[in-house]
C-alpha cells in the first residue's frame, strides 16, 4: 500500500473526522458551523485530487498532449464550494437571530431557557 | 326492481335515514318517523330479496375494485340472508323501543344516537351483503368505529374509559390479527372470495390451516371468543338500546356471522372436518361457554349478567361452526337468529326495569312483575329462549347444535352444552321467580311505578312474540339454513 | 413545441419566479405568483405523468447537451409519480397559506416566505427529475436550505434552534451524500444516473462501491428522517409555520426517499445483496424499531404538531421498511405510501394549523371540547387519523394491505408482528385527539367558529382524497407498482 502517495486522502480523512468532530463536540453554534465548513471542505479535496491524474497535463486541448487531467471535478467543487458559503451564510444568518432571541449562542444554554419555557408554559397552561 | 337494486337500497336507505335524522335534529317526531320509514325501506327490500335466494339465486353486485384483484363486491347467500333479516326485522323494533327509553330517560344527543344507529345498520347489512373477505373487513372496521359514538354516549369519565376497552380489543384484535388472516389467505390462495367449498387448496398444510384459523377466530373480536370478550361487558355503559340492537343483534353477530361465513366460504366445512390442527376450536369455545356462564351466574348488575350470558351464547355458534358437521353448521345458523330475538327481548326488559323502576341489580328485583307484568312476561319468554326450553324458538336452534355434535361424535362438547343449559337455568330462572313469587322490598322511598312507556313495552311484545313464532315457524330459516349444507 | 421543453419548465417556472416575487416586495403579489406556479406545476407534472404512461421514458437533454455528459432530466414511471405528488400538494397547500400565513408570520416576511417557497418547490421537483448524480445534490440543497428559511419564518423562537438543528444535520447528510457520488464518480466516470447503472456492473473494485453505498445510505437517511437519524424532524415540523409544516411534512422526507430508492435499486440494484453488507437487514430493522419507538413517543406528547411529527417519524419506518423487504410488494408499498401519506400528513397540519389559527394552541390540554367549536376540522382530523391507523377504507389500508403481503412473503413474521404493533399504537395516539376533542368539557368558549374556508376547504380536499384512494386505487396504486416493477428490473 503506498501511504506515502495517499497523502490527499488521508489529509482528506482527517479534515472528514475533525470537521463532523467539532460539530458534534462543541456546543458553541458558531464553531459548529467552523466544523461544518472543514468537514465540506474535505469532500472538496476528495474530488478534486484524484482529478490530477499522473502524467496529466492542464485541460486545454493541445496536439503535444495525450493526457489531460480531469477538469470536471473542479466544476462540481465549484458548485459545492457555493452551497458550502450559503449555507454558511444562512446559519450564521440564523446564529445572529437566535442571539437575538436567546441571548446565547451555545447549545446548552439555549436548551436550558427553552425548558425553562416550557416549564412555565405547563404551569400558566399558555399557548406556545 | 331487480336483486341487485334491492340489495343496494337496503344499504343505501339507511344511511339516507341517517342524513335525514341528523338534518331533521331540531324536530324529534320528524327525526323519528324518517328513522322508521328507512327501516321500513329496509325491511321491505330485505324482504323482497328472499325468494331469490330461497330459490337457489345467489345475487351479486360487483362495484370496483380497490386492490388489483380483490372488488367490493356484494353476493347474497342463506347466511347473509338470514342475518340480513335478523338486522332488518329487528331494527324498526328497536327503534321503537329507542323511542321510549330515549325519551323515558330524557337522554340527550338523541339525534347523534338515531344516526349513527342506522349507519350501524348499514355496516352491518353490508356486512351480510359481502362477497370476499376485504368487503366484510371494511364494513365490519367501520361498524366498529360508527358504535364507538353510541358506546361513549354519556361523554363522561366512564364512557371514556370503556370507549378504550371497546375499541383496544375491537379494533386490536382485527387490526393485528383479522387483517393479518386476510393477507395470508390471500397469499395462500389467491382469492379472498367467499366460495362454497372453501378457498384453501390441498397444497396447504394442516399447520397453515391451523394457524389460519386461530388468526380469524381470535381476530374476529366480535365473536368475543376469550380472551378477547373484555369489550362486550365493558359497551355495557352505553344506554340500553344501544346494548340491545348492537351488542345483542347487530355487532355480535356481526362477529359470529364472520366466523361461520369464514369457515364455511373461505376453509369449506369438508376441508378441514377431522384436521387435528382444528381440534383445539372445539375446547377453546366450550371453555368460553362455561367461563362466560360462571360470571354470569355471579354477576348482580343485571346488564352485566346478560352481557356475559351473550359471550356464552356466542361461544355456542362458533362451537357450532368449529363441530364442522352438516346439522351443527344449521344449528349454528339457526342460533345467530333464535339469540338474536330472545338476547334483544332481555335487553329490552332490562331497559325497561331500568327505566321504570331505575333498578339495575338482579338483587332488587324482587316482586317486581306485579308492577311490570308485561316486562317480566317477555323477559321470560327471553329466559327460556336462552335456555333451550320449547315453545322457545332457542330449543330448535340448540337442538340442532346437539344433534350435530352427536353425529360427529363429539362428546366433550355435548357435555359442556349441558352443562351450559344448566347454568342457563341457575342465572335465570331464580330472576324470574323472585320477580313473580317474591314480595318486593320496601326500599323505604315507597316510590310507585308502573310498566314502562309503552313503545318499550310494545317492542317487548313484539320481540318476545318472535321468539314464539319462530318455535312454531322454524322451517322457514331451516330451509335458508339447509341450503348451506347442501353446497 | 411546448411540449418537448415540459421537463425543463417544471423546474424553470418556480426557479424564476422565486427573484421575481423577491423583487415586487409584495406579500399578496408573491402569494399569488406563487399558487400560480404550484397549479402550472401542477399541470404540467400530470401532463409528463400521462406522456410517460403513453410513451415510455422521457429523456430530455437540457442545453441540448448530450448525456452523459451533458445533465439528462429524466422522467420516468418513479419519477413522474413523485413529480405529480409534489406538485399536488404544494397547489393545494398555496391556497391554504394565504390566511394561515398571514396569521402566523409578519407581513413584512411574507413575500420573501413565498420567495423560498417558491425555491424549495423548484429544489424538490429539480431532485425527482433529474438524471444526473451531482444535479441532484444541487436541488437538494436548493430545497434543503430554502427548507431552513421556510422553517426559521416560524412564529416560535424555538423554530430558530430547529432551523439550525436541520440545517446541521441537513448539511451533514448532503455532503454524505456527494462523498458516496463522488466515489462512484472516481469507479464509473460518469455522473448520469442511468449511465452509472451500466458501468457499475463492470466495475471490479467493490470496497469503493461499499463505502460510496454506505456513504450515499447514511446521508439520505438524515435527510430521511429515519431513526436515529430524526432528531431534527419533530423540532422543525412543530415550530414552523403551518403551511410549511403542511408542506414539507408531505414532500421533503418523501423526495429524499425517491433519492434512495433510485440509487438503492435503480444504481446499486444487485450488489445491494452482497455478504458482509446486510443493508437491506439493517434498514428493515431500523423501520421496525421506528416504528414502534416513535409511535410510542408520540403516545405521549402533549403537543398535536410534535405528536404528529413523531407519527411522521412512523411513518417513514413503513416505507424505509418496503423498502428493507426489497421484493416487488415491499417497493409497491414503499412507493405508494410516499403518496399516501404524503396525502395524508399534508391535511392532518393544515387542520391542525385551522385549529392553531382558532384555538391559538396546539396543546392537547387547551384543546378540550374542541369538537363543539370546530366539528368540521375535528371530523377531518379523525377520517386522517383513520387513515394513519390503517383502517380499509382509507389510504393509509393499501399500504398496510402490501407491507403485511410482502413481510409474509420475504418469511420475516416479527415484522408483520412490528407493523400491527405500530398500527395500534397510532390507533392509540390518534384516540388521544378524540377523546380530547369529542369526550372531553369544553374550557373555551364554544360557539361555532370553524377555520376560514380558504384554509378548510383544500385540507378536505385532501382528507377526501385519504378515502378516495382507499377506494380507487387505480392511479396510486398502479403507478406505484409500475415504479416497483421498472426499480426491480433494473437491479437484474
Amino acid at each position: 500500500m503506498n501511504l506515502a502517495g495517499h497523502y490527499s486522502y488521508w489529509m482528506t480523512i482527517l479534515l472528514m473526522v475533525a470537521g463532523l468532530y467539532i460539530v458534534v463536540a462543541r456546543s458553541n453554534l458558531i464553531k459548529k458551523l467552523i466544523g461544518l465548513g472543514i468537514f465540506q471542505t474535505s469532500v472538496y479535496l476528495l474530488y478534486i485530487a484524484p482529478g490530477k491524474l499522473i502524467g496529466g497535463t492542464a485541460p486545454i486541448v493541445s496536439e503535444q498532449f495525450a493526457v489531460y487531467s480531469n477538469p470536471l471535478p473542479h466544476v462540481l467543487i465549484l458548485t459545492a464550494i457555493v452551497v458550502g458559503v450559503a449555507t454558511l451564510a444562512l446559519g450564521l444568518a440564523l446564529v445572529v437571530r437566535i442571539h437575538e432571541e436567546y441571548g446565547s449562542i451555545e447549545e446548552d444554554a439555549i436548551l436550558e431557557i427553552d425548558q425553562h419555557t416550557a416549564a412555565d408554559q405547563g404551569r400558566d397552561g399558555q399557548p406556545s | 326492481m331487480t336483486a341487485q337494486h334491492l340489495m343496494l337500497l337496503a344499504m343505501v336507505a339507511p344511511v339516507l335515514g341517517a342524513l335525514g335524522v341528523s338534518l331533521a335534529q331540531r324536530s324529534p317526531n320528524l327525526r323519528e318517523t324518517l328513522s322508521f320509514v328507512a327501516a321500513g325501506i329496509a325491511l321491505v327490500c330485505v324482504l323482497l330479496l328472499v325468494p331469490e335466494v330461497y330459490a337457489g339465486g345467489r345475487p351479486e353486485i360487483v362495484l370496483f375494485e380497490i386492490l388489483p384483484g380483490v372488488a367490493l363486491a356484494f353476493r347474497l347467500e342463506p347466511l347473509g340472508m338470514l342475518f340480513a333479516l335478523v338486522a332488518a326485522v329487528l331494527w324498526p323494533v328497536s327503534t321503537l323501543y329507542s323511542i321510549g327509553y330515549m325519551r323515558g330517560n330524557d337522554e340527550s344527543h338523541q339525534t347523534r344516537f338515531f344516526a349513527c344507529f342506522a349507519l350501524a345498520i348499514a355496516c352491518t347489512l353490508g356486512i351480510a351483503f359481502s362477497a370476499n373477505l376485504l368487503t366484510l373487513f371494511l364494513f365490519y372496521e367501520v361498524l366498529t368505529l360508527i358504535t364507538y359514538p353510541l358506546v361513549t354516549h354519556h361523554q363522561d369519565e366512564e364512557a371514556r374509559k370503556a370507549g378504550r376497552v371497546y375499541l383496544g380489543f375491537l379494533l386490536g384484535s382485527s387490526l393485528s390479527l383479522m387483517l393479518i388472516a386476510i393477507i395470508a389467505t390471500w397469499m395462500m390462495a389467491g382469492t379472498v372470495e367467499f366460495t362454497p367449498g372453501g378457498v384453501l387448496g390441498a397444497d396447504i398444510s394442516n399447520a397453515a390451516i391451523g394457524g389460519l384459523l386461530a388468526l380469524f377466530i381470535f381476530g374476529i373480536g366480535k365473536a368475543a371468543v376469550m380472551p378477547f370478550h373484555r369489550w362486550l361487558p365493558a359497551a355495557m355503559v352505553a344506554p340500553t338500546p344501544v346494548s340491545a340492537l348492537l351488542h345483542a343483534v347487530a355487532v355480535v353477530k356481526a362477529g359470529v356471522f364472520s366466523v361461520v361465513k369464514v369457515v364455511i366460504y373461505i376453509f369449506g366445512v369438508e376441508r378441514i372436518a377431522g384436521l387435528s390442527s382444528v381440534d383445539w376450536l372445539p375446547f377453546v369455545t366450550g371453555f368460553t361457554i362455561i367461563a362466560a356462564s360462571v360470571v354470569a351466574l355471579r354477576s348482580d348488575n343485571l346488564k352485566r349478567r346478560l352481557a356475559y350470558s351473550t359471550i356464552s351464547q356466542l361461544s355456542y355458534v362458533v362451537l357450532a361452526a368449529a363441530l364442522l358437521t352438516p346439522l351443527s353448521i344449521i344449528g349454528a345458523a339457526l342460533h345467530i337468529v333464535s339469540h338474536a330475538v330472545g338476547k334483544i327481548t332481555l335487553f329490552f326488559a332490562a331497559g325497561a326495569i331500568y327505566t321504570a323502576a331505575h333498578k339495575t341489580k338482579v338483587s332488587e328485583l324482587d316482586g317486581i312483575a306485579k308492577r311490570m307484568p308485561w316486562t317480566m312476561a317477555a323477559f321470560t319468554v327471553g329466559a327460556l329462549s336462552l335456555i333451550g326450553i320449547p315453545p322457545a324458538a332457542g330449543f330448535y336452534s340448540k337442538w340442532y347444535i346437539v344433534l350435530g355434535a352427536a353425529e360427529g361424535g363429539h362428546w366433550t362438547a355435548l357435555a359442556v352444552l349441558g352443562a351450559s343449559t344448566l347454568l342457563n337455568a341457575a342465572y335465570f330462572l331464580p330472576i324470574i321467580y323472585v320477580a313473580y313469587f317474591c314480595a318486593p322490598a320496601d326500599d323505604g322511598h315507597g316510590r310507585e311505578h308502573g310498566e314502562a312507556p309503552w313503545p318499550m313495552v310494545a317492542a317487548m311484545v313484539i320481540t318476545a312474540t318472535g321468539v314464539l313464532a319462530l318455535f312454531f315457524g322454524m322451517e322457514f330459516p331451516l330451509a335458508l339454513a339447509r341450503q348451506l349444507v347442501s353446497l | 413545441m411546448i411540449l418537448d421543453h415540459l421537463p425543463a419548465l417544471q423546474v424553470v417556472v418556480p426557479l424564476l419566479a422565486a427573484p421575481l416575487i423577491v423583487l415586487l416586495r409584495s406579500g399578496r403579489l408573491g402569494w399569488l405568483i406563487a399558487t400560480a406556479v404550484s397549479w402550472t406545476g401542477l399541470v404540467v407534472a400530470v401532463l409528463l405523468f400521462l406522456r410517460v404512461q403513453d410513451a415510455g421514458t422521457i429523456s430530455y437533454a437540457m442545453g441540448s447537451w448530450a448525456p452523459p455528459w451533458g445533465i439528462e432530466y429524466r422522467v420516468d414511471a418513479l419519477s413522474s409519480y413523485v413529480l405529480v405528488l409534489v406538485s399536488l400538494l404544494a397547489a393545494v397547500v398555496l391556497p391554504y397559506a394565504r390566511l394561515s400565513i398571514a396569521a402566523e408570520v409578519p407581513s413584512d416576511r411574507h413575500y420573501l416566505l413565498y420567495a423560498m417557497f417558491a425555491l424549495c418547490l423548484c429544489g424538490l421537483l429539480g431532485i425527482a427529475i433529474t438524471g444526473d448524480a451531482f444535479n441532484v445534490f444541487v436541488f437538494l440543497e436548493i430545497s434543503s436550505l430554502s427548507g431552513y428559511v421556510l422553517i426559521a419564518l416560524g412564529r416560535d423562537r424555538r423554530a430558530l434552534r430547529s432551523a439550525f438543528q436541520y440545517l446541521i444535520m441537513g448539511t451533514i447528510g448532503a455532503t454524505f451524500y456527494v462523498i458516496g457520488v463522488g466515489l462512484l464518480y472516481l469507479m464509473t466516470g460518469t455522473l448520469n444516473l442511468a449511465d452509472m447503472a451500466t458501468r457499475l456492473g463492470a466495475v471490479q473494485e467493490v470496497r469503493p462501491v461499499l463505502a460510496a453505498l454506505a456513504f450515499i445510505t447514511v446521508g439520505l437517511s438524515l435527510k430521511i428522517a429515519l431513526f436515529p437519524l430524526h432528531i431534527w424532524l419533530p423540532g422543525a415540523y412543530a415550530y414552523a409555520p403551518s403551511a410549511v409544516s403542511a408542506f414539507m411534512a408531505g414532500t421533503v422526507t418523501k423526495v429524499s426517499v425517491y433519492v434512495l430508492l433510485r440509487f438503492m435499486f435503480g444504481i446499486f440494484g444487485v450488489r445491494l445483496v452482497l455478504p458482509g453488507l446486510p443493508l437491506l437487514e439493517i434498514l428493515t430493522l431500523l423501520s421496525a424499531v421506528a416504528m414502534v419507538v416513535a409511535s410510542l413517543v408520540a403516545l405521549l406528547e402533549r403537543d398535536l404538531k410534535r405528536l404528529l411529527a413523531y407519527s411522521s417519524v412512523a411513518q417513514i419506518g413503513y416505507i424505509t421498511l418496503g423498502l428493507g423487504l426489497g421484493n416487488v410488494d415491499g417497493l409497491t408499498a414503499s412507493v405508494v405510501h410516499l403518496f399516501n401519506h404524503g396525502v395524508t400528513k399534508t391535511a392532518l397540519f393544515m387542520l391542525v394549523g385551522g385549529i392553531a389559527l382558532r384555538a391559538g394552541s396546539c396543546q392537547l390540554d387547551a384543546l378540550a371540547g374542541l369538537a363543539r367549536r370546530m366539528p368540521v376540522t375535528c371530523f377531518g382530523v379523525v377520517l386522517a387519523g383513520l387513515s394513519l391507523i390503517g383502517v380499509p377504507g382509507t389510504a393509509g389500508f393499501i399500504t398496510k394491505w402490501h407491507l403485511v403481503l410482502s413481510a409474509l412473503q420475504a418469511g420475516q413474521w416479527w415484522v408483520v408482528v412490528v407493523i400491527a404493533t405500530s398500527s395500534l399504537l397510532a390507533a392509540a395516539y390518534v384516540w388521544r385527539f378524540v377523546e380530547v376533542a369529542y369526550l372531553r368539557i369544553p374550557t373555551g368558549p364554544v360557539a361555532r367558529e370553524e377555520a376560514p374556508l380558504s384554509m378548510l376547504a383544500p385540507a378536505w380536499l385532501l382528507v377526501a382524497a385519504c378515502i378516495y384512494f382507499g377506494l380507487d386505487t387505480s392511479f396510486s396504486l398502479a403507478g406505484a407498482r409500475d415504479a416497483a416493477v421498472m426499480l426491480l428490473e433494473g437491479a437484474r
